[in-house]
């Protein structure tokens, strides 16, 4: 066994056979989490004391910022297994991840605003976590931006992958800033470790939607991958046979 | 001769001959402090000429403006290297790219961000910073200008085979400025109201002392994509 595994996933065609027979799978548990999530969080959580209703945005607010977050994380580890391990299947990763990442970011943003017009009475706020997830959608916009520059695919993806890297660097300090600048946003709401300051019956949506949004997000980007592949491969038999087949 | 030169010796005239180069284009080097200054100039004049109302702005606008001037002069940093082969050369010479791109992204800083440190003050009391402010600016920009010039080398060395990289190149860099800019803003500031501003010092040294140690590992990364384009 050893590490065959490794080597056949950077093969686009047995990554393109494998993820044929798990999409629906993973299509329906995240479908099936989202729903139940999203109807027990906007139907049958408790009203906030002091929100009201309003606060039911988190539902879609945090678990969008979540997989923002790790989605770059997902993005910079595809470019590192690119670039040392010159796996072309890693690079179409990291290309799919960048914009499945970047509309992420760009929703928690815009729940963001949402939430803060009734709680805070403005849409935008120049505090820590806010400012932090713009920058970091500006990272996703330079990377893309960055791919999209260079005609040579191979040159594109390298240069993306080390920008990714470099970007990492940045998120610690994305997250550290919470606790560097005085805030008006509240301190985070979910914590591994230590009491979380939701109660349980508000937290379990909130937990189930944020499963949900992963299984979405696996969902989303093995689409993407292989509609990338599907693309790139175009000249292949393997894939000639399979659109002459359908 | 001898074929192969020491390592002290190849980056001594590495270091030697960036500064030739830099002192012989002496417009490129004058380019952002002229920048700096007339960005300086428009601030009173779209703002408010008030001393109250600059003095509160002055730690903010200077450390941007400061900021922008090094994003512009980034472009130049590898250019004529990429264009006339000398990159190839280094890439291939014996010696560890890593150290030639220190001495390269130091010569950088010398000529531009050590520059623009010297005349922060001055445009200081253009807008009217308070004189407890002008010790931490000049200490914040000594150590900020550095961070940026090697932080932004990176940026430099992906984009230099592209053929209109500069635009490009402030898209990406920017975002990875944020940091830098917010602590040396802050020094300033800190020092302005009173505040002990020595922290804030020491996050950019660790900011500098960081990007000194692994911006080169991705400017070396990203000079050999660009070569091999």
């Amino acid at each position: 066994m050893g590490w065959q595994w490794f080597h056949q996933l950077g093969s686009p065609r047995w990554f393109y056979e494998k993820t044929s027979r798990w999409m629906p799978w993973i299509g329906a548990i995240a479908l099936i989490l989202l729903v139940v999530g999203a109807v027990w969080g906007l139907a049958y959580a408790p009203v906030d004391a002091k929100q009201g209703n309003s606060y039911r945005i988190i539902y879609i607010h945090v678990p969008a910022a979540f997989l923002a977050l790790a989605g770059y994380y997902i993005m910079a580890i595809a470019g590192a297994v690119g670039i040392i391990w010159q796996m072309k299947l890693s690079y179409t990763v990291m290309r799919s991840a960048a914009p499945i990442g970047a509309t992420l970011t760009f929703i928690a943003l815009v729940t963001g605003a949402v939430w803060g017009k009734p709680t805070w009475g403005t849409w935008w706020v120049w505090d820590a976590r806010i400012t932090s997830m713009l920058i970091l959608f500006f990272l996703y916009l330079g990377v893309m931006a960055l791919q999209g520059a260079y005609q040579n695919q191979n040159t594109a993806n390298k240069a993306g992958a080390i920008l990714a890297l470099v970007g990492t660097i940045n998120i610690p300090i994305i997250y550290k800033s919470v606790d560097w600048w005085f805030t008006l946003h509240q301190p985070a709401t979910l914590k591994l470790t230590g009491e979380s300051s939701i109660d349980p019956s508000m937290a379990y949506p909130l937990l189930i939607m944020i499963a949900g949004f992963y299984g979405l997000y696996a969902w989303l980007l093995m689409h993407w991958t292989r509609m990338d592949i599907l693309h790139s491969e175009q000249k292949t038999a393997w894939v000639k046979a399979l659109v002459s087949s359908k | 001769m001898s074929n192969s030169q020491s390592l002290s010796a190849t980056l001594l005239s590495v270091f030697r001959r960036d500064l030739v180069i830099a002192f012989r284009q002496r417009s490129d080097m004058l380019n952002p402090i002229v920048f700096f200054l007339m960005v300086v100039t428009m601030m009173p004049l779209g703002i408010s000429p008030q001393a109250s109302t600059l003095a509160q702005l002055a730690p903010g606008l200077l450390w941007v403006i400061a900021l922008l001037a090094c994003l512009l002069s980034l472009d130049g940093l590898f250019r004529t290297d990429y264009d006339d082969g000398t990159l190839e050369q280094l890439i291939l010479s014996p010696q560890p790219l890593y150290f030639i791109v220190i001495i390269k992204a130091l010569v950088h800083w010398l000529t531009t961000g050590l520059p623009l440190t010297l005349v922060a003050p001055l445009l200081g009391v253009l807008l009217a910073l308070p004189s407890d402010g002008f010790i931490p600016l000049w200490l914040s920009l000594l150590l900020g200008t550095l961070t940026l010039s090697f932080v932004g080398a990176i940026g430099a060395a992906l984009t230099v085979s592209l053929r209109k990289g500069g635009l490009l190149l402030s898209l990406i860099i920017m975002p990875l400025y944020v940091p830098v800019l917010i602590f040396g803003a802050s020094t300033v500031r800190s020092a302005v109201e009173g505040i002990p501003y020595t922290g804030a010092l020491a996050v950019l040294g660790m900011f500098c002392a960081l990007a000194l140690m692994l911006a080169p590992l991705a400017i070396v990364g990203a000079l050999k994509m660009s070569v091999q384009e």
